[in-house]
């Protein structure tokens, strides 16, 4: 491992801030996107079925 | 020499792609390239990640906080493909008067904007440590924050129409016209003097250690895998919004949920 310990990887050499504050922001990014997937489908499968009377 | 309907009908039928203009029969090929990019984009992602942060080694000017390039770039990329993919598919409905397309269009549009936040958010993160501020004016910022903006206008002037038919071919419009924006962004390193730097990467030769590159191209091809996979499954939904009277889809809804 290129890492001393783990307290040394989530240190980044003192700029774990900044790393992980844009890793963290994708991961927020990319979960907000999946759940306003996942809304709409649910949206757009009842309005078929209300409307169809399925 | 003028061409009979049937005749053309003839020429089109032999191509598969247009078999696949139809709603009905991309619906389930969707559902199929879908589901393999959400499994190359983990697959990918936990290579790439692994590669990034255990065995691409420490830069010998930027240290540790070089490595956001594993996500900052290939966002900064996906958000400008998306754009022209947008932009290709916008093109291709006005011209053709496709519906697939202005869906495929409109599939496309969040998940480029979300990517255009994601690079600019790292940038900022990136340049604080590097240049000694978040943000900066420069021509490379500015643009790519532009790209935010078309992205935006384009999703609220599409969605304030209501007549689908019209939001399409509007939006459209700024989608073909914003679509200049995106040669800007990429060649604003070299055409001004920015702050940003220029490409790391070029054909033939990069400045980057093989390892760092390596991990941020099995990168870029997981944000592909999963940009797809997200306009996949929009792109289904706003088939069943848009297609809810067709008999296809209630017949298929119906087998769904039996």
């Amino acid at each position: 491992m290129i890492w001393e310990s783990w307290g040394a990887f989530w240190d980044m050499g003192g700029r774990g801030f900044f790393v992980w504050g844009s890793y963290g922001a994708l991961a927020i990014a990319i979960v907000a996107e999946l759940v306003a997937l996942k809304r709409a489908r649910t949206a757009a499968l009842k309005a078929l079925q209300e409307e169809n009377d399925l | 020499m003028a061409r009979t309907e049937s005749q053309s009908n003839e020429k089109f039928a032999g191509r598969w792609f247009w078999r696949y203009a139809s709603p009905a029969t991309f619906f389930p090929l969707a559902g199929k390239i879908e589901l393999l990019c959400w499994v190359l984009a983990i697959v990918l992602a936990a290579v790439g990640l692994y590669m990034g942060f255990f065995v691409a080694p420490t830069d010998a000017q930027q240290g540790e906080v070089y490595r956001v390039i594993f996500i900052h770039v290939p966002a900064a990329w996906m958000a400008m493909v998306i754009y022209l993919a947008m932009a290709f598919w916008a093109c291709t409905g006005l011209v053709l008067g496709t519906r697939l397309s202005f869906m495929m269009s409109h599939a496309l549009a969040p998940t480029g904007a979300i990517m255009s936040v994601v690079a600019l958010w790292t940038g900022a993160l990136w340049g604080r440590p590097t240049w000694g501020t978040y943000w900066v004016w420069d021509a490379r910022l500015t643009s790519t924050l532009i790209l935010f903006f078309l992205y935006v206008g384009y999703m609220a002037l599409a969605a304030s129409f209501d007549d689908k038919k019209k939001g399409d071919r509007a939006s459209a419009l700024i989608a073909l016209v914003g679509a200049i924006n995106v040669p800007i962004i990429y060649f604003s390193v070299k055409w001004w003097n920015t702050l940003h730097q220029g490409s790391s990467v070029r054909p033939g030769s990069s400045s980057m250690a093989t390892t760092m590159l390596t991990a941020m191209m099995i990168m870029t091809f997981a944000f592909w895998a999963y940009c797809i996979a997200a306009a996949m499954h929009r792109l289904r939904t706003e088939i069943i919004e848009r297609e809810r009277n067709a008999a296809w889809l209630k017949e298929a809804v119906k087998e769904a949920i039996k």
